[in-house]
């Protein structure tokens, strides 16, 4: 089909444009979620006064970090501390142009919910991943301060470790659906609703509990949040940073979580498609098939976020070198050995 | 605008390599080379290798890169000096370079017709045809390759190694 290149470039402005303020809106509630949810966890409150149950809190939240003083040392190496924060968040915004959304819908030639369909949107996933390593890095060297640098040493050399096990534990998933496109790999656990999900029919169990872990490890999240230690490292690679460069940081985490939760639901849960798929008959037009899809979808993400909260609240966090021990002599052997057992179920299935 | 995509990044990789040799800061040498490993990538997927794009963003850009700005921040290395350089680096290295350039260029242009080309946007190689290749076609250079990265591996632990 012929499409028209203006009216493609137009709708994929419109689309980015609009995935992007919702990823951003998302942040805003995350953090929000996340400090009604502790909150509850340690028997308090949370933010309750902005607005009907501190609905408003995230948009204050925002004006105050606009209005702050922007305060930049003396010391530091400028061009590498002003790429810094750029760099973690346009890796965290940047991935989820590759997540997939909805069913597989096109108007005028364009698919609806998805900014690009690639080819290897998981590689491209991990290899936006990797890449966001050097916000941290070059954020804590070009402060020029002990703090930063330990605090971003400890991040990158976790955020590599980590990635190890992370790809690892992906190969099951790819094996099963011999293809990197998010939405094949969604196709294949879409057949017989929750039963065909890489989580239960799949038998990747192991590889989701490796990839979540591996995943909190590389997001910097609590269990795995040494690299902001505060008791330890003042706050970590972004002690020097104030004002709007720190929010892009604290944005960057968040949004990473949301990506992580788009992932794991994409690569275990069954993406979009409904955990009573086949069972139930189909009822409704396009357009409500496609609302319940992104329903699920968000259902799903939720979730995640909500596990993430729920972890932060429950764990302690790691000593170093337990951290690098289960890292290296856990999670990668484990991973290893899901790939082999993976592989010899599918060519004995294959049979 | 696939032409278009080759020279920004091509562009951008020629940039990058001048800027590498002309740094004086280790840091933002290696940044450079990052640079000129990101559009590799990029010519790469224009020339419709996307796998190997991928690869060469996670593996190089993303992993060994990661190693050197690792080791320049931890030796902290400075400002570098400029020297006036040594008389044989002026007397044979630059007629020497631009003699292996010349050669290189030679082969390529009278070798261009025998040798399998591949055309800027209009050639893709699946990553199952890439692995049908790697591991049925040239196993066996792939396996020995992979005892060679071992060996290297097993060397590196034993060099590392605490002595007891």
């Amino acid at each position: 089909m012929e499409v028209n290149i203006w009216i493609f470039i137009l709708l994929s402005l419109i689309k980015v444009i609009v995935v992007t303020v919702l990823l951003l809106m998302c942040v805003a509630y995350t953090v929000l979620l996340e400090r009604k949810l502790v909150g509850r966890i340690q028997n308090r409150w949370g933010p309750s006064r902005v607005g009907p149950f501190g609905l408003l809190q995230p948009l204050v939240d925002g004006l105050k970090l606009f209005l702050k003083e922007e305060i930049d040392p003396e010391v530091v190496y400028r061009p590498l501390f002003i790429l810094a924060p750029i760099i973690s968040l346009g890796c965290a915004l940047l991935s989820i142009s590759m997540i997939p959304f909805g069913p597989d819908i096109t108007w005028h030639g364009v698919q609806l919910f998805q900014i690009s369909d690639v080819n290897i949107g998981l590689l491209i996933l991990l290899a936006i991943g990797s890449i966001g390593v050097y916000g941290t890095a070059l954020s804590g060297w070009s402060s020029n301060n002990k703090y930063s640098l330990l605090g971003a040493l400890r991040a990158s050399s976790q955020v590599i470790s980590y990635e190890l096990a992370l790809g690892l534990s992906l190969v099951g998933v790819v094996l099963r659906s011999q293809s990197f496109r998010l939405r094949d790999i969604v196709a294949v656990q879409s057949t017989h609703g929750f039963l065909s999900w890489n989580f239960f029919g799949g038998f990747q169990f192991i590889a989701f509990f490796i990839y979540i872990t591996a995943a909190y490890a590389e997001a910097g999240r609590a269990p795995f949040d040494l690299p902001e230690a505060e008791t330890e490292l003042v706050a970590g690679y972004h002690t020097e940073y104030s004002s709007m460069k720190f929010a892009m940081f604290f944005m960057a985490e968040y949004a990473h979580m949301i990506t992580i939760g788009c992932i794991a639901t994409l690569l275990f849960f069954g993406g979009w498609s409904s955990p009573f798929a086949n069972w139930l008959p189909p009822f409704g037009g396009v357009v409500l098939q496609s609302l319940m899809a992104i329903f699920w979808f968000i259902v799903k993400v939720f979730f995640f976020l909500f596990l993430f909260v729920w972890v932060r609240g429950t764990l302690p966090r790691l000593r170093y070198d337990q951290l690098m021990n289960f890292g290296w002599r856990f999670l990668m052997p484990v991973a290893i050995l899901n790939i082999v057992g993976t592989s010899l179920w599918l060519a004995l299935r294959a049979q | 605008m696939h032409l278009v995509l080759f020279i920004i990044f091509g562009g951008l990789c020629v940039a990058g390599a001048l800027n590498l040799l002309f740094q004086r800061h280790p840091i933002n040498a290696a940044l450079s080379l990052i640079v000129v490993m990101s559009s590799l990538a990029v010519l790469y997927l224009l020339l419709g290798a996307e796998f190997l794009a991928a690869a060469q963003v996670i593996v190089y850009s993303g992993a060994i890169m990661v190693l050197f700005t690792f080791v320049i921040m931890l030796l902290n290395a400075g400002r570098e000096d400029r020297t006036h350089g040594s008389k044989a680096a002026y007397l044979v290295g630059i007629p020497g370079a631009a003699a292996l350039f010349a050669t290189l260029v030679y082969i390529f242009l009278s070798y261009r017709t025998q040798l399998g080309g591949a055309s800027i946007g209009n050639y893709l190689v699946t990553t199952s045809d890439l692995s049908r290749v790697l591991f049925r076609d040239l196993l066996l250079p792939f396996e020995v390759t992979s005892v060679l990265i071992l060996v290297a591996v097993l060397g590196a632990v034993v060099l590392a190694r605490k002595e007891h």
